[in-house]
């Protein structure tokens, strides 16, 4: 495992661009795609919303990204907060074969993430909500 | 995020380029919600210049077009590519919208 960044942000608005800038840049490094990096950032910003949104209700709180790539040829986006417990995989996917008039406006964010990654984790581990964003680095990305 | 609008007869092509996120959804809400305050029912939505689109984005859609199909309004999409064209087809937009390659082509068919 190679760690590339490791960075602590205030869970606030004003730092998604920085933070979601800092992971393109990244993923980037790693040779893929204009596409792909695209579809990091959208899985990235929804992760980093939920708990701007959420996790610390009023309080202050923060958010910590680790970017890394791992041996067996993947590149992960770890995204760390010690807000309420959160399991993503708690929500249920939207129904997307709905027409317009019944047609759910909210919860595509979960969805995306999964969709766009290779795949996804979560765990709880102590105060610590930790989702886990996998990307293979393979040339087809 | 840059939108701009042009009226060709009596539908609306508003471009939109950069990134529909968090921070710029609401915006693109209300640019959209004013011109349907001003009388405008049809628009496309050109995203050949579009980057980027989150659920925020999508949400922000799904507002303006079931708000459309209350005022017997219509949207139609053109120019989708890379990640944006990703995320429509993930999120079942391919189904829910008319979508063209080009606005040429969507003022032909619509």
């Amino acid at each position: 495992m190679k760690i590339l960044f490791n960075i602590k942000r205030p869970a606030r608005l004003e730092s998604l661009n920085y933070l979601i800038d800092m992971i393109g840049s990244c993923a980037k490094e790693q040779g893929l795609s204009e596409k792909k990096i695209n579809e990091i950032r959208i899985a990235a910003e929804e992760a980093l919303m939920n708990i701007i949104n959420y996790a610390y209700k009023q309080k202050e709180g923060y958010v910590e990204v680790v970017c890394k790539t791992e041996p067996e040829g993947t590149f992960v986006i770890e995204i760390i907060d010690t807000g309420i417990a959160f399991d993503p995989f708690s929500v249920p996917e939207p129904d997307i074969t709905q027409d317009i008039d019944t047609r759910q406006i909210g919860g595509m964010g979960i969805f995306l993430i999964r969709k766009l990654t290779d795949d996804f984790h979560y765990r709880r581990d102590g105060d610590k909500n930790i989702q886990e964003l996998v990307i293979k680095l393979t040339p087809h990305n | 995020m840059e939108i701009t609008n042009r009226q060709e007869k009596e539908i609306t092509i508003v471009a939109v380029k950069g990134r529909i996120d968090g921070i710029t959804a609401p915006e693109f809400e209300t640019y959209l919600s004013e011109l349907i305050a001003q009388g405008r029912r049809s628009f496309i939505i050109n995203c050949s210049g579009l980057e980027y689109i989150s659920s925020a984005g999508l949400r922000s859609i799904l507002i303006i077009a079931k708000r459309l199909k209350t005022e017997q309004g219509n949207i139609y999409f053109s120019g989708l590519k890379g990640a944006v064209e990703e995320v429509f087809k993930i999120s079942g937009f391919y189904s829910l919208f008319k979508i063209y390659d080009s606005d040429a082509s969507a003022l032909n068919n619509i």
